[in-house]
């Protein structure tokens, strides 16, 4: 799976404009650190479901960029939430890596 | 309109993820719609009801009040009912999708949502809103409120119908020449208080009017909704009218105002039933022979003396305590065969 569907990505910039796709970037990357601290804390407290949303919104971001590995992975720890698996908290970092990566290759195209 | 350049309208897009809230605002405004959002179900439900809007974009996966909550709420509001609800939702929650769109939601969406589909499924839906509008504005003037509910109710899907119905015609006699004794303004208020004691006794048997023609009605009974005893409520109805005219007529003497007089004439049979018109207009019809009929008969009228005739169909509809009187078979101008007609008396 790719870092990054550049057919999606290109799309998206070709009918919001590259400006608007700009900001919508920056929204994302701080909604990010935002998801991830929900996503900490619900673990700590045993909140599945707010574990569970956090991740859905990262899920749904990550496809809107056509960021395609880190949706998946977001979709396994919504999976995870749903089923009340608190052994997602060892994927956390592999979801940050994912995150990394997706943001040094939008980074790129800007 | 062509479907490049909508109106502008009032959209609501509703959903957590702030994203998705930039994005759909994004693509609508591109169209030039007015967007506003809110950010959970509860506050898009208190937005919603402050009425401002076309059609709302819900997201079903939210905090506090979730998309599911909403359209039900909606649903079940009278006025919120009337508006379109288009879900998003990401592509694994389909099935909740499915209930929605069963449930009553518009049309639906999945996320990422792709701008040419967006366009297409807000357009289509603002189109069947504003058509909606169109019939309700009409219904409400034609029809009694709890016909044109169920009219909505069961949906458009009656254009072009071959049905069995009763069409009434009346007419006001020589109003030409009252019309020409009196001030213009003295003639609309006559008629718009004849129409009105005219409606009341159509749409309170249960018919609608079809169209107005000068101070002629064209008026049906059974479509497009049915009745099994169409025929009789037609009949009803003509009476009632004449009754009324009765006591319209003693009030207007007394004021020394024009006395009017009408003829009605009913005839029940097959005819096509549908809607006819463009997409910002569109009006309920009948045409066939049953409908020309009731006009000649209408006619004869004059000739015969007799305030309200009827044909042998609708006549056979009748249960016994209607008093009739059996004018005969008559030839009508335009029409091969004779017609037995009868005038009823009470």
């Amino acid at each position: 799976m790719p870092i990054l569907n550049l057919d999606t990505f290109n799309n998206l910039k070709q009918s919001a404009g590259a400006e608007f796709v700009h900001e919508l970037m920056g929204a994302f990357f701080n909604d990010f650190a935002e998801q991830i601290e929900h996503m900490q804390t619900a673990l700590a407290a045993n909140d599945a479901e707010s574990f569970r949303r956090a991740a859905h919104s990262i899920k749904s971001n990550a496809l809107t960029f056509g960021a395609e590995d880190l949706a998946a992975l977001a979709r396994e720890l919504e999976s995870m939430g749903r089923e009340k698996n608190f052994e997602a908290g060892n994927r956390l970092d592999v979801l940050k890596e994912a995150f990394e990566s997706v943001k040094t290759r939008l980074n790129q195209l800007r | 309109m062509p479907p490049s350049a909508p109106d502008p309208a009032r959209l609501l897009v509703v959903d957590d993820n702030q994203i998705n809230r930039m994005m759909l605002t994004r693509s609508l405004e591109q169209e030039g719609h007015l967007v506003e959002t809110a950010e959970n179900g509860k506050e898009g439900l208190e937005k919603f009801r402050t009425g401002a809007f076309d059609l709302m974009l819900l997201d079903i996966e939210m905090p506090v009040m979730n998309g599911f909550e909403v359209l039900e709420a909606c649903l079940n509001d009278f006025d919120l009912r009337q508006i379109p609800i288009i879900m998003t939702s990401a592509m694994e929650e389909l099935d909740a999708v499915v209930k929605c769109v069963e449930l009553g939601a518009e049309d639906y969406l999945t996320k990422p949502v792709n701008p040419i589909l967006l366009r297409a499924r807000v357009n289509a839906s603002l189109e069947k809103k504003r058509l909606r509008d169109e019939q309700r504005k009409l219904f409400r003037t034609f029809a009694t409120k709890e016909v044109a509910e169920e009219l909505l109710r069961e949906g458009f899907s009656l254009g072009g119908q071959m049905v069995t119905a009763s069409v009434m015609v009346t007419d006001i006699r020589s109003f030409t020449t009252i019309a020409e004794s009196q001030s213009p303004s003295d003639s609309i208020e006559l008629l718009n208080q004849y129409f009105s004691m005219m409606f009341d006794a159509i749409t309170h048997n249960g018919g609608i009017v079809n169209q107005i023609v000068g101070d002629g009605v064209l008026a049906v009974f059974g479509a497009p909704i049915f009745y099994e005893d169409h025929r009789e409520r037609a009949v009803k109805a003509g009476l009632q009218m004449l009754e009324q005219l009765k006591i319209f007529n003693e009030n207007q003497l007394a004021q020394n105002k024009t006395a009017i007089r009408i003829g009605i004439g009913i005839t029940s049979g097959k005819m096509v039933a549908g809607y006819t018109g463009t997409q910002n207009r569109a009006i309920y019809t009948c045409i066939g022979d049953t409908v020309n009929l009731a006009d000649r008969i209408q006619e004869y009228t004059k000739e015969a003396l007799r305030p309200l005739l009827i044909d042998e169909d609708t006549r056979k509809g009748l249960p016994a305590e209607y008093q009739l009187e059996d004018l005969g078979k008559i030839v009508f101008k335009g029409k091969n065969q004779a017609v037995n007609v009868f005038a009823v008396m009470r």
